[in-house]
């Protein structure tokens, strides 16, 4: 894997978007944080920008922090061979970001799994429909809040 | 004037080509394919959310449960995960040890394929070929972890136990018979003129198109892109292994089919020459008796005989992971089943479904 400075990457994106990209974690963990408002445009610029050529979407996933819902997206180079994290934050109660299937098409079953199981809205998606979970089935499973006993009616 | 409209055919769940309890709701125009709509989750079990109430070592036998013909490596990629957030290095017999265990598990998942594709287009002999050879290495598993099917082989810091001392002669018999059943199989299925005008031109996916829709694999290969990441970002000890990557030109049925026959081939020089390296020794390194990860996340990926399996964990420093998700190969793959089969006659979704090798036990984890 050829080595892509994080710093470096991020040092060019806030050249062009300002403040709404930090860096978060450390060593292998680093990743960037990117305001929803704004990832669509960075994201344009990993996968176009000639130094980035983030083509391949290799992971797509969400994790429930209680406090804020965050979105995971690992993107890799297949011509550059590099692989970057980012990463994007929502709140509970309005967890609305916008889709990246017209960047990634292979995004497509893969929001449609967070959007069923973990409830995040994913805007200008073509089909959000539920995936793995029954059409008539209302909540949302991976979320923390998700109550076993209510939906089994059985004590654990 | 006839009038004639398109009409909704189900093909599965309950459908012996489709491989497990995958539905397709055809659109179809006489015998023409307008939509093939996947429908999955009858298979649904929740193990990303299982995981959540079980402790790290608790989770490596759900493992076994996704891709459940190729498990070794699904134990392999979670352990690699987990073991990249603690800092654990394994033994070197015990990386031999995974790297002989996952490939013959490739080879034995690519004979199911190879079997199941033969007996979908209809030649139901192929299926008891495939499942032949499949069985000898079945054996061997067997002798080694007592299991056939879900091993729960691979643990964090090596491998559960070192192998029977039957099983290195046993391994070196297959390996001297393989060639000729390989060559077998070859002149049953490749040399057959009705295969080869099922899956010739069938199902075309261009490289650009698989890149983008999300394809990994020998499906992603097939199509002409060389993306495999025992070889680009080696894990394990890959990167001491003389091996090809078989890669396709045309991505149709086909180019699927030869590349999976191909790969179990370089599989079996990868297992041979693992043989002649391996050094005696520990299989398992001292590991703290609770596992509990430092704060943080972890993505790891690694090469499964249906393409990218990866494994992202993130750890809250407890006993338990805070939340573990799959990447499962088959899942995305089937992405692409609508538009490759539109265009295409009913008989051919079949080939298709076929040569992506979707199983549903990963795609609905």
């Amino acid at each position: 894997m050829s080595n892509l400075d994080i710093n470096e990457v991020l040092a060019a994106l806030q050249a062009h978007c300002g403040e709404s990209i930090q860096l978060i974690g450390e060593d292998s963990q680093a990743a960037l944080l990117v305001m929803p408002e704004r990832m669509l445009e960075v994201l344009d610029i990993l996968k176009t920008n000639e130094l980035y050529q983030f083509n391949m979407l290799r992971n797509l996933t969400a994790v429930d922090y209680l406090e804020y819902m965050e979105i995971v997206y690992h993107l890799y180079s297949l011509p550059l061979r590099h692989a970057i994290t980012i990463k994007v934050r929502c709140t509970m109660e309005d967890s609305t970001v916008p889709s990246v299937t017209k960047i990634w098409p292979s995004a497509n079953f893969q929001e449609r799994e967070i959007y069923d199981l973990l409830g995040v809205d994913f805007t200008d998606h073509p089909d959000l429909r539920r995936i793995l979970m029954p059409e008539e089935f209302t909540e949302h499973p991976l979320r923390k809040a998700y109550n076993f006993v209510a939906n089994t009616g059985e004590k654990r | 004037m006839v009038k004639t409209e398109t009409y909704t055919l189900n093909m599965g769940p309950q459908h012996p080509s489709t491989h497990g309890v995958l539905q397709v709701v055809l659109e179809l125009d006489g015998e023409l394919v307008i939509q093939a709509i996947p429908h999955m989750g009858y298979l649904h079990r929740g193990i990303e959310k299982l995981a959540e109430s079980r402790t790290y070592t608790q989770f490596i036998p759900y493992t076994d449960r996704l891709d459940y013909v190729s498990s070794m490596g699904n134990n392999w990629g979670y352990c690699l995960a987990v073991e990249k957030l603690m800092g654990i290095t394994v033994p070197e017999r015990a990386e031999y040890l995974r790297i002989i265990m996952t490939e013959l598990n490739r080879m034995a998942s690519h004979l199911i394929f190879m079997g199941s594709l033969a007996i979908d287009l209809g030649a139901s002999t192929g299926m008891m070929f495939g499942f032949r050879a499949r069985e000898r290495i079945l054996d061997l598993f067997d002798m080694t972890c007592g299991a056939r099917q879900t091993y729960n082989y691979i643990r964090f810091g090596g491998v559960s136990v070192d192998i029977p001392p039957q099983f290195i002669p046993e391994l070196k018999r297959f390996l001297a018979d393989f060639p000729a059943m390989l060559a077998e199989y070859h002149e049953l299925l490749t040399g057959n003129e009705i295969l080869y005008h099922r899956l010739k031109g069938t199902g075309v996916i261009t490289a650009e198109r698989a890149l983008e829709i999300g394809l990994t694999g020998p499906a992603l290969r097939a199509s002409g892109v060389d993306y495999d990441i025992r070889k680009i970002e080696p894990y394990g000890i890959y990167d001491r292994f003389d091996f090809e990557v078989p890669l396709g030109k045309v991505g149709d049925c086909w180019d699927r089919y030869i590349g999976r026959m191909e790969e179990m081939k370089q599989s079996a020089s990868i297992v041979a020459q693992a043989l002649e390296q391996m050094p005696e020794g520990e299989v398992m390194t001292k590991i703290p008796k609770v596992i509990k990860p430092p704060i943080g996340d972890v993505y790891h990926s690694i090469e499964n005989p249906r393409g990218e399996l990866g494994f992202y964990i993130v750890s809250d420093g407890s006993t338990k992971p805070y939340r573990i998700h799959v990447r499962r190969p088959s899942f995305i793959n089937l992405q692409v089943l609508n538009e490759t089969c539109q265009g295409l006659l009913i008989g051919d979704v079949v080939a298709v479904l076929a040569t992506l090798d979707s199983l549903m036990g990963e795609v609905d984890c």
